[in-house]
């Protein structure tokens, strides 16, 4: 599988290749067909005149000057000029140039980079839901009212808290939603709180965020076992502090096990307690946040719930809150009448407004219910166990491969479904960094783990296998761990200038920088 | 109950023991206080094999009325635009469909190289020299471009038509709240912003001005007049795009704005009752680095070769936290792979003769509903694809249903400042035909109603 997929990125269908040899460097002398290439864009193909698209007839009388000229646009857009089959060719051939988790192994760590069930795809396109209208009437929109009623009682159900706006588009917007519910909560106090706390291994969003709805960011430092330091958060909790925005287990994958003194302290000053629902894959049905304390909750349909990534969305990052929170929460929300009807309902005047247009992502929510309906109660519990126990495996076997002494754990001796390796030892007794390790890992076929993240561990690697891996493939993974930290005994050259087989190597991230080209010249 | 999980007892047996775990249990014991764990079972139901599942989900699917079943002409801000098979396709294929954002460039120089295509797309569209690699989608794009302004020149009040789109309007409003930023409307006049009251809004402390293009009630705007009353102010000139017009409408680059954003959703994508679809973020050179979100890159590795990168990441929450110039990280990637393969099979002509047929339909479609007895036109300004009609009833809601019990769907009720008024979209999936029907069935339905005719008998 290692194999296969090392090559599966710039082979030709049916060319056999050499296998690579983990003590070997791949040497880049038999390149590819697409790394001979050099990479054009589909600006760059086509010929004047050429096109795939056939214009519907006119079939209604033509009148001139409709738009006066000043409005109309003078030249036309210098869109590409190519036919279907270039076009076709062309993203196909694209396609061929990424990694994906169809292929291989992806323990991004943070991402939760789990299988994306095709069920979800076939559901999701038929017509009732991927060709309904958002402003249809209610009454011809029952079905999808329905569907996203219940998907919002089963992740309130997951996360232990009742209310649930489904709106934001992501994430970092359900994290905006729910500083600004934090807001409004405080001033429909009268209290106008400047502060927001952050523990020093947040996500980048929770700064930004807290920047975006008006608060300053305050940080709380991190205790010898990888959680809130308390002494810390107590001498910073005052009355001026609106919210802690915490992910549990947090991004090293620890558990806190202090986290009710923790929501204690928040509450005790009057302050909201967010959770970061990132790390939500760890404690489905295994335990809540709304009962550890937690006001407020988001969700990543794209994580947890498995919307496909897409390089880089569509996400969708509903939000789940508790009873003080509720009237504040996104307009309009799905009501069911008495007769079992589905509604929306736009009359709420404590409403901090909306954060998008329509109803959110619907056709993530259709994916999202569709793997809770499969896997049901049970089910969710077992992928969360099934997470939490490939991770720990993961990381004993990297242990038992003997990897410790170069990549130790940073925090703790068991985690939840992440874990953080520091490679500062790595780096002093190798004489390789985190990066070259991740690089040469694309050698061997998989997509390297988060690097450089969470910041306060030097050198790290943030993993997460997921549950949806085999006990094969984190065998051999853990393999390719090892043999690259031996084979940087030896030489760490190798790692150092690696990848080799990919369709381009280390690119010049600097340059692209600091001389921007961000388009294609016409 | 369907799983995607692989573990065999005997893998289990094998891993708890490398672990050094007596049991799965432990694993939970030994981290989480008992406190807060979950003792009983999540009331959710029952776990379903697949084919189950997709009974459920299609006939769930059964209860809505898709734009399949009925003739619709229903927009106001997302259209029923027919979606090429080759966007399906695309956007399906696992390599663009499963990766996540693209942190390692040497192994995702397709989805890069998908990026750098669109932002040229975005570009060439727009008339402006810069493109992120997609935002969420329209309205939350407006108040991005607000949020940018803020950062820009940190004046405390934003200037915004009343020919936004109101979810644009809404959106703009509960943001600013956030960054305290206040939010001053203008009204319409005639059907177009009110170009006094806008020049008599903006002042010395205007962060950015805003308006639709076309607006809210289908009307095209005098984008450069709009745009020239903000010159003498530190106001950035936003604008909020209807891609599929840039057709025939001057570009926003041409007319003075700044920055144009908009819904992409008329650019190929599904109407999946309002998401996901993808927005787009395009400025002039000078707002570069404050630009939200993330963009494409060209440059070459160490061989030489031509490559693509995330770059200008130093503007990025993950760089940048509290200082970063936006929150956002996961976007729509996807949905922009799928904007930027529909233009290319447009391609360059073919977006114009879009454009024109759109423009003559709507024309056609205007006069002919406008013909009727009871119906008359909100406003005489020109239009695209899309437009305003006064109905002479008292309850445009009730016109809808009596159409709808036909199998035709008229449009958007508009409710204040409009009480009386029906927005009509076209697409080029309707033709004269169906623009035909839409008039016998909306003037039987006008003149029905106006005679308090029960509804059973409509048309």
């Amino acid at each position: 599988m290692t194999l296969a997929n090392a090559n599966r990125l710039h082979a030709d269908p049916g060319v056999e290749r050499e296998p690579l040899h983990h003590d070997v460097p791949a040497a880049s002398s038999a390149e590819s067909p697409l790394q001979r290439e050099r990479a054009t864009t589909i600006f760059e193909q086509g010929a004047p005149g050429r096109r795939a698209f056939t214009c519907p007839e006119m079939d209604v009388p033509v009148v001139d000057d409709l738009l006066p000229e000043r409005f109309r646009r003078a030249q036309p857009a210098r869109l590409p000029e190519v036919s279907e089959p270039e076009l076709v060719r062309h993203y196909v051939r694209l396609s061929k140039r990424n990694y994906d988790l169809d292929s291989g192994f992806y323990p991004l760590g943070s991402c939760t980079m789990k299988h994306n069930p095709r069920l979800h795809e076939k559901v999701a396109a038929l017509a009732g839901h991927a060709r309904l209208h958002p402003l249809q009437r209610p009454e011809h929109a029952q079905g999808a009212l329905e569907l996203m009623h219940d998907l919002e009682h089963a992740l309130g159900e997951v996360a232990g808290l009742p209310h649930v706006s489904l709106q934001p588009s992501a994430g970092s917007h359900g994290e905006l939603l729910g500083v600004l519910l934090t807001r409004a909560y405080h001033e429909s106090r009268g209290e106008r709180r400047v502060k927001v706390l952050t523990p020093d291994t947040a996500h980048g969003t929770n700064p930004a965020t807290v920047t975006m709805a008006g608060f300053e960011v305050v940080r709380v430092a991190t205790n010898a076992q990888g959680g809130v330091d308390v002494d810390d958060l107590r001498a910073k909790a005052d009355d001026q502090v609106a919210c802690l925005m915490l992910t549990n287990p947090n991004t090293l994958g620890i558990f806190d096990a202090n986290i009710e003194e923790i929501a204690k302290i928040v509450h005790g000053v009057g302050g909201t307690l967010y959770y970061d629902g990132a790390n939500l894959n760890a404690v489905m049905g295994i335990s809540r946040p709304g009962d550890m304390g937690f006001d407020i909750v988001h969700y990543n349909l794209h994580k947890t719930f498995t919307q496909p990534h897409g390089g880089g969305g569509p996400g969708s990052g509903p939000i789940a809150v508790s009873d003080r929170l509720a009237p504040f929460l996104p307009k309009p929300i799905v009501v069911k009448g008495e007769d079992g009807g589905f509604s929306f309902d736009h009359d709420r005047p404590d409403s901090v407004g909306r954060l998008r247009g329509f109803q959110g992502n619907y056709g993530c929510f259709v994916r999202a219910y569709a793997y809770i309906c499969s896997l049901g109660a049970e089910g969710l519990k077992d992928a969360s166990q099934t997470a939490v126990l490939n991770a720990n495996y993961l990381l004993a076997k990297l242990r038992e491969l003997d990897t410790e002494g170069r990549i130790p754990l940073a925090f703790g001796e068991l985690c939840m479904h992440e874990f953080v390796l520091s490679g500062a030892p790595m780096k002093k007794e190798l004489g390789i960094r985190t990066l070259d390790l991740a690089k040469r890992l694309l050698d061997h076929g998989y997509h390297p783990p988060t690097v450089y993240f969470p910041l306060l561990v030097d050198e790290a690697l943030l993993m997460e296998p997921t549950e949806t891996e085999t006990k094969e493939t984190l065998d051999a993974f853990a393999e390719s761990m090892a043999a690259i930290l031996a084979e940087a005994a030896e030489d760490p050259t190798v790692a150092q200038n690696a990848p080799y087989t990919t369709p381009v190597r280390r690119l010049d991230e600097a340059g692209a920088a600091k001389r921007p080209v961000i388009r294609q010249p016409l | 109950m369907s799983r995607y999980t692989a573990t065999t007892e005997a893998d289990l047996a094998a891993m708890l023991e490398t672990i050094g775990v007596s049991s799965l249990d432990e694993l939970f014991d030994r981290q989480i206080p008992e406190r807060v764990r979950l003792r009983e079972r999540l009331d959710l139901p029952e776990g379903r094999s697949e084919q189950d599942v997709y009974a459920h989900l299609r006939d769930l699917a059964a209860r809505n009325t898709s734009a399949e079943d009925e003739l619709t002409f229903l927009g106001a801000g997302m259209y029923d635009h027919y979606v090429p098979a080759v966007v399906d396709m695309l956007m399906s294929r696992s390599e663009f469909l499963t990766p996540y954002t693209p942190y390692q460039p040497e192994i995702s120089q397709g989805g890069l190289q998908v990026m750098f295509e669109y932002q040229t797309a975005i570009s060439e569209l727009t008339g402006l020299a810069v493109s992120n690699a997609s935002v969420y989608e329209g309205p939350s794009a407006v108040a991005a471009a607000g949020y940018l302004a803020k950062l820009t020149n940190g004046k405390g009040r934003f200037v915004a038509s009343a020919g936004l789109h109101p979810h644009s309007l809404e959106t703009l409003r509960t943001y600013a709240h956030g960054y305290d930023v206040e939010v001053v409307e203008v009204p319409l006049r005639d059907g177009v912003t009110d170009a006094d009251a806008w020049a008599a809004a903006i002042d010395d402390d205007t962060s950015a001005v805003f308006f639709a293009q076309p607006n809210f009630l289908g009307a095209v705007e005098d984008a450069e007049a709009l745009a020239a009353a903000a010159k003498d102010s530190p106001a950035v000139v936003v604008a909020q795009v209807d891609p599929i017009t840039l057709g025939v409408l001057k570009p926003p680059g041409e007319c003075g704005v700044d920055v144009a954003v908009g819904e992409g959703q008329s650019l190929g994508q599904r109407l999946d009752f309002g998401g996901p679809s993808f927005g787009f973020f395009a400025a002039t050179e000078a707002y570069l680095r404050r630009m939200p979100g993330r963009i494409a890159g060209e440059t070459t590795d160490v061989d030489g070769r031509r490559g693509f990168v995330l770059t200008l990441q130093t503007r990025e929450q993950h760089i940048r936290r509290e200082k970063a110039t936006s929150n956002i990280c996961t976007a729509q990637a996807l949905n922009a792979l799928g904007g930027v393969v529909y233009l290319s099979w447009l391609g360059k002509e073919g977006l114009a003769e879009l454009g024109e047929l759109l423009v003559q339909r709507t024309h056609y479609a205007r006069e002919t509903l406008a013909a009727l007895d009871g119906v008359e036109k909100l406003h005489e300004q020109p239009v695209v694809r899309e437009f305003a009609l006064r109905l002479g009833v008292r309850d445009v809601d009730a016109v809808v249903r009596r159409c709808q019990e036909q199998g035709v769907n008229p449009g958007l009720a508009l409710t204040e400042p409009h009480p009386s008024g029906l927005l009509v979209a076209l697409t080029e999936q309707r033709t004269k035909a169906d623009i035909d029907r839409l008039a016998e069935v909306l003037g039987a339905a006008v003149a029905a109603e106006r005679a308090g005719a029960p509804q059973e008998v409509a048309a």
